[in-house]
């Protein structure tokens, strides 16, 4: 496992946990943990496979976006996320959304633009999210839900409650003064809300070093809270950093900002032929795909790792038969749902999926 | 019953809804120790706490967007920019995170953005500005704009009782110049227009500080009987009371404290000469501000502002007509 890098002077607030040592047991995940951690990230990856076939079928109108290596990030992150606790998700995440509950037929729907999808064809791709497992899904002006996030996490404290927000956003990301303004509103106010910062190395075609000067994850300091850096293509790291920051947040320590360094692996999109990344880069990184490394782990614990491969097509294949044969959305539905009826009853985010074994000891 | 001004029916009506509803959080800049930048929520601090009477940072963006975040786990904030001019800061929250998330994700946004605006006292181009229809033309926001006391009040109960983004245009110019008979306790009054003067031989269409000019510029008009609607609403936009108002009059002058292109009563226009064509006797008419910013010196500002005698000068010539 990925040595954990704390930064800035307030690291020192951190609660240093212990550090899972590279193939014993970590600390706070059982063998089950192990295994359904690897399996979402083997759903992610089928389902954006699958979906990338169906695009280039011209199924998938638009374009299509995925997180092909990314993998750890959004699963290791939502694994440590309780029932109660708010997630806003990014466009590379996909696996926080399977990880809260949010079936594959559904998310296969929705990149169709199907009456199915999340969005019911309102929305494209992975601009959704499931208020019935409590996530938000992005807008495309990143990062705005760095301040949602650190909105719920001002109503968690105001009402005094153990809960915490967690929102995921990129490199490029940084760059806009919503990035700042979430980033000082949590510092100021201590709010229990942690900040992933998922690295990819690329905001479409711009690198880090033309997007900025510091490593972000430098500037937490100056808002007045920890930033670490983990590796973001393992997923017990990310896992582990999030857990960490989370109890730390309803504990009232304040946000964390957590830099998950990873590689985008395809282009922003599916029609970007990523001409602009070295492909040695590109090499590099395949060396480290996050689900080879879990693989590994998990077949270490004397699991099954190709049935779990062959459980998860299966599924995702059946999964795709639903969504193909769901209708697409009736016309006359286009001007509906523009305002909720003053009368009807009030609709609030609900409680998602939490499987990490912490929750249910 | 008791007599207020326009600003204090506004803290009425925050403070009666506070009592009752412990969901409602104010958010904004200075608003708390210091009683907002014009006193609206003065002593608020005192009976809710810092915590239900946020100083925030700086930041419209932020106090926007955080709003959204408190709002879809259960709270329901009412956000105070300083002035109107400055949401251009937190257009974006609003516009793309708040008014899309209903119709994208079936979750409501159920958060109050009050504006102080409009200009008339040497405010200047970013003290002044009449932001309206930004945010007509943002489908998933409702727009309120009340003239009198009374309905500054119902409105802004009403506002913080939609599920939907409200943004609620105060005007400054009213604050202390326009009182009236507010009743006590709770009270909504509906997103609909009122007629602030009945009349049949011409109707002018306005809403906000321009309901007083109109009222003002129309009183003794060399005898004509002269309508007065107050739309009270643009978003939702009481079309009905619109059409109805124009079959009756068949004559109508729509004014504007807004910039002309584009404004709240270049929709009425359109409206009327889509479904009322027939029922015109006469162009319709419109005042409203030229395309300029409102400029800062009393003897510009005062040539930019639709003015009592614009206003009177446009009904006589279409009474003329």
């Amino acid at each position: 496992m990925a040595t954990r890098t704390l930064t800035g002077t307030g690291s020192t607030e951190l609660p240093s946990g212990p550090a899972t040592p590279a193939d014993g047991e970590p600390a706070h995940l059982t063998p089950a943990d192990r295994v359904g951690l690897l399996r979402a990230m083997l759903m992610m990856r089928a389902v954006e496979s699958r979906a990338m076939n169906l695009y280039r079928q011209g199924k998938v109108p638009g374009s299509f976006y995925d997180g092909f290596g990314q993998e750890a990030v959004s699963v290791g992150a939502a694994w440590a996320m309780a029932a109660a606790d708010r997630l806003c998700v990014l466009h590379r995440d996909l696996g926080a959304h399977m990880v809260r509950g949010v079936g594959p037929a559904a998310i296969l729907s929705q990149y169709m633009g199907r009456a199915a999808g999340i969005t019911n064809g309102r929305d494209g791709n992975v601009h959704f999210g499931d208020r019935r497992a409590g996530c938000v899904g992005m807008t495309s002006m990143l990062p705005d839900m760095m301040l949602v996030a650190t909105g719920m996490a001002m109503a968690f404290k105001l009402r005094s409650e153990a809960r915490c927000a967690l929102t995921w956003f990129g490199d490029g990301s940084t760059s806009r003064g919503d990035f700042h303004e979430a980033m000082n509103w949590a510092g100021v106010q201590k709010l229990p809300v942690v900040f992933v910062l998922e690295n990819n190395q690329f905001a479409y075609s711009t690198p880090t070093h033309l997007q900025y000067a510091v490593d972000p994850v430098e500037r937490a300091a100056g808002y007045g809270f920890p930033g670490l850096r983990v590796d973001g293509n393992d997923v017990e790291a990310v896992f582990d950093a999030v857990r960490a920051a989370r109890e730390r947040a309803i504990a009232g320590g304040g946000p964390t900002l957590i830099e998950a360094v990873t590689m985008r692996m395809h282009g922003h999109g599916a029609h970007d032929d990523m001409k602009y990344v070295p492909k040695a880069l590109v090499e590099e990184w395949r060396k480290k795909d996050p689900i080879d490394r879990q693989s590994a782990r998990v077949a270490a614990l004397g699991h099954d790792v190709d049935q779990l491969r062959a459980d998860v097509r299966t599924e995702v294949e059946q999964a795709t038969e639903v969504a193909l044969a769901g209708p697409m959305p009736d016309p006359e539905t286009a001007t509906d749902r523009v305002f909720h009826p003053r009368d009807a009853p009030e609709i609030l985010l609900d409680d998602g999926v939490a499987p990490w074994s912490g929750f249910h000891a | 019953m008791s007599e207020m001004t326009y600003l204090r029916a506004i803290s009425d009506g925050l403070r009666t809804e506070m009592r009752s509803d412990e969901r409602v959080l104010l958010m904004g800049e200075d608003i708390g120790v210091f009683g907002g930048a014009f006193k609206v929520t003065d002593g608020f601090f005192d009976e809710f706490g810092a915590a239900r009477v946020m100083d925030t940072p700086l930041a419209e963006s932020a106090i926007i967007g955080t709003a959204i975040g408190a709002a879809v786990v259960g709270m329901r904030p009412v956000c105070e920019m300083q002035f109107a001019d400055f949401i251009a800061c937190g257009f974006d929250q609003l516009v793309n995170t708040a008014a899309k998330m209903y119709y994208r994700q079936d979750l409501p946004v159920n958060i109050t953005v009050r504006l102080p605006s409009g200009g008339g006292f040497s405010g200047g181009p970013f003290h002044s500005q009449n932001p309206e229809a930004w945010f007509m033309h943002a489908p998933g926001i409702k727009v309120v704009a009340p003239s009198t006391a009374e309905d500054a009040k119902g409105l802004i109960i009403a506002a913080m009782r939609d599920p939907n983004p409200v943004v609620f245009m105060e005007h400054k110019h009213l604050y202390r110049r326009v009182k009236g008979e507010v009743p006590e306790g709770s009270y909504e009054t509906p997103f609909k227009a009122r007629v602030a003067r009945e009349g049949d031989d011409l109707v002018v269409i306005t809403y906000g500080a321009m309901v007083h000019t109109v009222l003002e510029a129309t009183a003794d008009l060399a005898g004509a009987s002269v309508m007065v609607l107050d739309l009270r609403s643009l978003v939702p936009l009481d079309e009905q009371a619109i059409l109805d108002a124009v079959r009756h009059c068949s004559k109508v002058v729509i004014v504007d404290e807004a910039n002309y292109t584009c404004a709240a009563g270049a929709q009425v226009a359109a409206l009327i000469a889509e479904h009322a064509f027939e029922d015109l006797d006469g162009p319709v008419t419109r005042v409203a501000s030229p395309d300029c910013p409102i400029p800062f010196s009393p003897p510009l500002e005062a040539a930019v502002l639709p003015s009592v005698d614009r206003v009177r000068e446009a009904c006589r010539q279409l009474l003329e007509y």
